[in-house]
């Protein structure tokens, strides 16, 4: 009996200190905001799935926050944006200009059109062989049946593998248990009422972190640091979305 | 059987029809005054045409260089290709052999020039005439043998020439005088002094490598190794002329006759063996209709059919240019894959209209570009833009001003902070009718959402019922 406590004492010494390789393994990617960052033992990992979900009828700000966080994890790298003919069609095509706005420099980026999620999958898959690349996004409108425990096993496999972030990023759909990293929540939030309105502003849950703390959080994307802080005075919201509005046009131009 | 000025005509005969008297171009009425019980089946011309674009495909194993004449003529250039059948004898015999096992009836010939292959093919088959004994072999054959129109041909007959070699031995200038210039030509040509490229159906390729196999193969393990072979020969060709391939062609030829060709273009100049395989492999895993090799192909051919210069790369440890070099690879995989309209790469367009200001466009051919832009204040463009803007219902408080609430989607929107409008006029120097033009505004509403709405038309001087139109939203 002894013999078999010392051999379990054994694997959970094993385990143990896998786990902490697990932690420290891979570098993290600071977001820039000071809690959040706190919260993720300094960023998010690279060479791991990350998923962002859009609450609700916010796809275009899971957009913005997965662009930003794929732009901070690739660095100087290209990214590759994997997007399905539907999600053009029904959320809107992702635009030069627009990435150029936020600060993000639309030559590192790479479009795939992808018919379906199962070919989406297919190329994340074989991206993600590529270390040259930076980072993967992969946007799956819906929830698609493939799209499974196994899937997003073998997607966390080909991050760690060359280690190259992936981002999944979901579109109407609820958050599921996967393999993930970490699991986002995304809303736009209100800007503040000053002259310089219209901010990226994202109210963010994480709904999931393997190592570490969940959290909720309204972050504002600096389109001239290219990082994340705290958002402005005064667009501090609360978390549902019945909030009252101020009816007035205090800054119309 | 057709239908040839105004009355039906037979356009060919079988073997037996024609040892009974019939023969194409006569009206069917002779002809079944002849044979009552004669059978007639009506003449498809385009079928006929695919037949022999068919059959062109399949001779296509034995040169790539392959012509088509209609309605009934295949002009095969073989220079250079006939000693890899034991010589024009051998080659000349398989063609026979295979086609007519196929069940085709036919008649072959090779001599120097298109038109004296022509001939020889009609009134001496299976000739073969060395270059330069064209003059003498062709002196015998009928003056029909020179595929001149029926005017000219009638006047020689009349003239008492009825061979070639009485009609070659009339002076030049007689004969220019008489007939033009074009017909001395086609005498030349039909004689073997005067050369006429002939066109082949497709286009040739700039390097190709082939194998033969004594027995068809099937599997797809051979095909595979095969293919990285072809890749090594054609590699270590185009290294040494310092080339590398734009766009590579693998043809397939079953043992049946099917030809299937499969191309791959690439982003860069290449000529590495294994990227060429793995870029074949991802085409063939990603086909539709998967190739079936039914009986086995017999020849597998790998031609660079676009080669462009491409300088020798020193293998640095600059990180930079291999990670450059194994994103164009991971590109080209991906268009091989999926095709290359479908990796996309931004380049900036010169223009103020919105939609137009980039393109995205397939990565292979894109260059590097640089963006310009001032990110000191909040984005003015959204991050995702409708390609067919949605039309939207919107109340304003004033004509000219932004709205204060709006149905899209058949949501309802509140809007709390609006900017605008920004004004951008059409390109009227592009388009001839005018076009309206558009104010936009930047608007938030209740719920963090931003959107770009525009107007279409200014109030009173060009319309009275703007419409709004959702164009695009912020993150």
């Amino acid at each position: 009996m002894s013999d078999a406590a010392a051999k379990i004492a054994v694997l959970r010494a094993s385990l143990a200190q896998a786990g902490l390789e697990t932690l420290h393994k891979h570098a993290r990617v600071p977001l820039g905001h000071h809690e959040t960052d706190l919260c993720l033992h300094g960023g998010l990992e690279r060479g791991a799935l990350h998923e962002i979900f859009a609450a609700g009828t916010h796809e275009t700000a899971a957009t913005g926050f997965a662009a930003a966080l794929g732009f901070r994890m690739a660095g100087k790298k290209r990214l590759l944006w994997i997007r399905q003919d539907f999600s053009a069609l029904e959320h809107g095509e992702l635009s030069a200009t627009g990435f150029l706005e936020m600060g993000l420099d639309p030559s590192r980026i790479l479009i795939l059109r992808v018919a379906d999620a199962a070919n989406g999958l297919r190329a994340a898959g074989d991206a993600l062989s590529c270390a040259a690349l930076g980072a993967v996004v992969l946007e799956i409108p819906g929830e698609p049946k493939i799209l499974d425990l196994v899937a997003s096993r073998r997607l966390t496999l080909a991050c760690a593998q060359k280690n190259v972030s992936a981002f999944l990023l979901r579109f109407g759909a609820k958050p599921q248990a996967s393999t993930a990293e970490t699991r986002w929540l995304i809303r736009g939030a209100c800007s503040s009422k000053n002259e310089d309105w219209g901010n990226p502003v994202f109210e963010t849950d994480l709904l999931r972190n393997r190592h570490g703390r969940t959290g909720h959080w309204v972050m504002q994307w600096s389109c001239e640091n290219g990082c994340f802080r705290a958002a402005d005075c005064g667009a501090v919201v609360s978390a549902t979305c019945d909030r009252p509005v101020a009816t007035e046009f205090g800054a119309v131009a | 059987m057709a239908k040839v000025e105004n009355a039906l005509r037979l356009t060919a005969v079988d073997r037996k029809a024609a040892m009974l008297g019939l023969e194409p171009g006569m009206p069917l009425a002779n002809a079944r005054a002849m044979l009552p019980a004669l059978k007639v089946v009506t003449a498809d011309e385009p079928a006929d045409r695919k037949l022999l674009a068919h059959i062109a495909d399949w001779c296509d194993r034995f040169t790539p260089f392959v012509a088509c004449e209609p309605p009934d003529m295949l002009l095969l250039d073989v220079t250079g290709a006939a000693h890899l059948f034991g010589g024009e004898k051998p080659m000349l015999d398989q063609i026979r052999e295979k086609l007519s096992k196929q069940g085709f009836a036919l008649r072959a010939a090779i001599a120097g020039t298109a038109a004296a292959a022509r001939a020889f093919a009609h009134y001496k088959d299976g000739a073969i005439v060395p270059p330069g004994a064209e003059e003498a072999a062709i002196a015998p054959l009928p003056i029909e043998a020179l595929n001149l129109d029926a005017i000219t041909t009638h006047a020689f007959r009349r003239a008492g020439l009825k061979t070639v070699g009485q009609v070659s031995a009339r002076a030049r200038n007689e004969l220019t005088a008489r007939f033009g210039a074009r017909m001395v030509f086609a005498l030349d040509h039909a004689l073997g002094k005067a050369e006429k490229p002939i066109s082949p159906r497709i286009p040739l390729p700039d390097y190709m490598a082939e194998h033969r196999f004594a027995e068809p193969i099937v599997t797809e393990d051979v095909i595979r190794a095969t293919l990285h072979s072809l890749a090594e020969i054609l590699s270590s060709v185009l290294e040494q002329r310092g080339e590398g391939a734009r766009r590579l062609e693998a043809s397939f030829f079953r043992a049946d006759g099917a030809v299937y060709r499969i191309t791959i273009e690439t982003s860069s100049a290449l000529r590495a063996p294994n990227i060429i395989e793995r870029l074949f492999r991802e085409k063939l895993d990603a086909l539709a209709d998967p190739l079936d090799p039914g009986f086995g192909y017999d020849l597998i051919r790998l031609g660079a059919i676009r080669a462009e210069r491409c300088a020798e790369q020193v293998i640095g440890f600059d990180a930079d240019a291999n990670e450059e070099k194994e994103i164009r690879f991971l590109v080209d995989r991906l268009a091989a894959r999926f095709g290359s309209n479908r990796i996309l790469a931004f380049q900036p367009n010169d223009t103020h209209i919105p939609e137009a200001a980039f393109v995205a466009m397939p990565a292979q051919y894109a260059q590097n570009a640089k963006w310009e832009c001032d990110t000191k204040e909040a984005p003015r463009r959204p991050l995702r833009l409708f390609a067919r803007p949605e039309p939207v219902q919107a109340v304003a408080a004033v004509p000219e001003g932004p709205p204060l609430r709006f149905r899209w989607r058949r949501a309802l929107h509140d809007v709390v902070l609006a900017e605008g409008p920004e004004r951008i006029a059409m390109e009227w120097w592009r388009h001839q009718d005018l076009q309206a033009s558009r104010d936009y505004f930047r608007v938030e509403d209740s719920q963090g959402k931003r959107f770009w709405l525009y107007r279409e038309g200014i109030y009173e001087r060009e319309t009275l019922a703007p419409r709004w139109f959702m164009h695009g939203m912020f993150a």
